[in-house]
Order: C-alpha cells, then structure tokens, then sequence
C-alpha cells in the first residue's frame, strides 16, 4: 500500500516534470544570460516570429508594439484584452532600459531598425554578408531562427550561429 | 486500493494521450450547424474548402500563400519566413483541438486574407478540407 502510494507519487512527478521541461531537453548549458522566456508571451507571440528577447525594445516600444496588435506589420495579431495585458506587463518588467528611438524620438517598433541590431548584424560582422536577410533561407531579419539556431529557447550565443 | 488503482489508470491514460479538449469533428459539426442557421440546405464541402482555401479574396494572400496548397506539409510565414507547422488534423495532432486557437486564428487570418471575418459556411467547408486533405495517422480521435 505504502509502496503503491510511493510509486504513483513518483509517476505523477514524472509526469509533472516531463511537462515542464518539453520532453525532457533541459537549459542547464545555457550561457546564463537569456531568462527563460514567459510561457505565454511565447504562445501568444512567438508563432510567426521568434518570440523576440523582451530586453531588446524599451517600455515605450512595447507599449507601442501591443497597443496596435489588430495592425501588427500588415498582419492582424489581436489578442483579447486580458492576454494583451498580460503580456504587456511582462514586456514592461522585462524591457530593456535604453531608449529605442526613432530619430524624431518616437519609440521604435522594429527591433532590426534598432541602433544595437543594426552594429551588431552589420556585414562582416560574424560572417555576415550583404544581402543574407534577403536570401531565400532567411528571408528578413526578424528570422531570428535562421541563422541563431537557439532562438526559440531565447538562446543567440554565438556558439549557436550558424547562417546559411 | 481501488482508488489507487483508479489513480494509476489516469496517469497512464495521461502519459498516454494528451488530454485534448476537441476534436477536429467537433469544429466541422460546430460550424456545419452555425451556417445551417442562414442556410438550412447547407452541407460542408471538402472541395469547396479546398478552392476556397487556394483562392485570393480581393487581397493579396490566400490561405495556400503561408500554409501551401497542401495541408499535409509545413508551410512558411510570408513576412517572417517562419515555419508553420501541417495544417491537417491527420498529419499534425495539434489542429483543430482547442476552440481559443481556432477561434482566434481564423479571426486573423480571415481579416489578413479577406478583410473580414470568415462565415460560418466559409469555416466549415475550409475544416472538411483540412481533416479530408490527409487520413488520420493515429489515436487521440
């Protein structure tokens, strides 16, 4: 009886654990900089893009971001209210603290229009040619995916670059 | 013991099958019955689905442009390049499980692919294609 008890308290852990962590793949060998990503931001917005690391945009440009979800880049992306507003206090704790601005000072809503993408994906840089983003494997810069292979774990070291 | 007993067989129908809330068939009849409203004669039509799903509708995307003409393969995001998982039920046990999901995507990609909502009829001929465009491959029906 004891035993039986043991044994279904071990299952069910088993289970609960095979869940949490998707089969069983584990981010133990994370460099420690990304936090795991909210689950639901990760539902919510990462099924046509990568869901993108919050630290990349400011609060301002999240506020942005979300607060035009019905004409998101030509795309309807609306989500009813009560996600809206859960993801967007996710965005504000998590944003970034420096400004992405345009020249004008309104908030930026592309991070690949942002000062950071733009020196960090310049051509040379990292193997990176004039034109990758346009190739038929990546196809736009906000591919994360293409080129950092970790991108849906939230994970861009460059020992997980490869690009095409 | 009985109860425990009992226990151990949810766990294993939990290991076994994940605990989806719908079936496929559910949307089809759900829809079937929602477009008989306006029409009493109607019938889903997996054909109709089919052209409908490959056609333009005033803009410039049909559903085909993201998800290809074939609900059994992936497809790819036409502004991102990401790629979308088979649209089928047959082929992809996560379609056409979950009311939020269905409700929300047609609600999108109807606006992105006709400005507008999709109809009832519309809903219904589109998931008779899909669960008619590839044979079940396994259990969770």
């Amino acid at each position: 009886m004891k035993a039986a008890t043991a044994l279904l308290a071990l299952s069910l852990a088993a289970v609960a654990s095979a869940m949490a962590s998707g089969g069983g793949q584990r981010d133990d060998d994370e460099r420690g900089r990304a936090a795991a990503l909210d689950p639901t931001y990760v539902e919510e917005c990462g099924a046509c893009h990568v869901a993108y690391p919050p630290e990349l945009l400011s609060r301002d440009s999240w506020t942005a971001v979300v607060g035009q979800l019905g004409r998101h880049f030509g795309v309807d992306a609306s989500l009813d209210t009560a996600l809206a507003a859960e993801i967007n206090a996710y965005l504000q704790a998590q944003a970034g603290v420096y400004a992405t601005d345009d020249s004008e000072g309104q908030p930026l809503l592309r991070i690949t229009e942002t000062d950071w993408f733009r020196h960090a994906h310049r051509p040379g840089e990292d193997g990176l040619y004039r034109g990758v983003f346009d190739s038929e494997a990546v196809r736009s810069p906000s591919n994360c995916g293409a080129c950092h292979l970790g991108a849906a774990r939230g994970r861009y070291g460059e020992d997980e670059i490869r690009i095409p | 013991m009985e109860t425990i007993r009992a226990c151990v067989v949810v766990v294993a129908a939990m290991v076994a099958a994940p605990a989806w809330a719908e079936r496929p068939a559910d949307f089809l009849q759900r829809f079937e019955a929602e477009a008989r409203g306006a029409d009493a004669a109607f019938s889903a039509s997996a054909e109709r689905g089919r052209n409908w799903f490959e056609s333009r509708h005033g803009r410039d995307w049909s559903c085909s442009t993201c998800h290809t003409k074939d609900p059994a393969v992936s497809g790819r995001h036409e502004v991102t390049g990401k790629s979308i998982d088979p649209m089928a039920p047959g082929i992809n046990a996560e379609r056409l499980r979950s009311a939020r999901q269905v409700s929300k995507w047609f609600r999108r990609n109807c606006r992105d692919v006709l400005g507008r909502e999709c109809s009832a009829a519309e809903k219904a001929d589109v998931v008779a294609w899909l669960i008619a465009a590839a044979p079940s491959t396994g259990d969770g029906q």
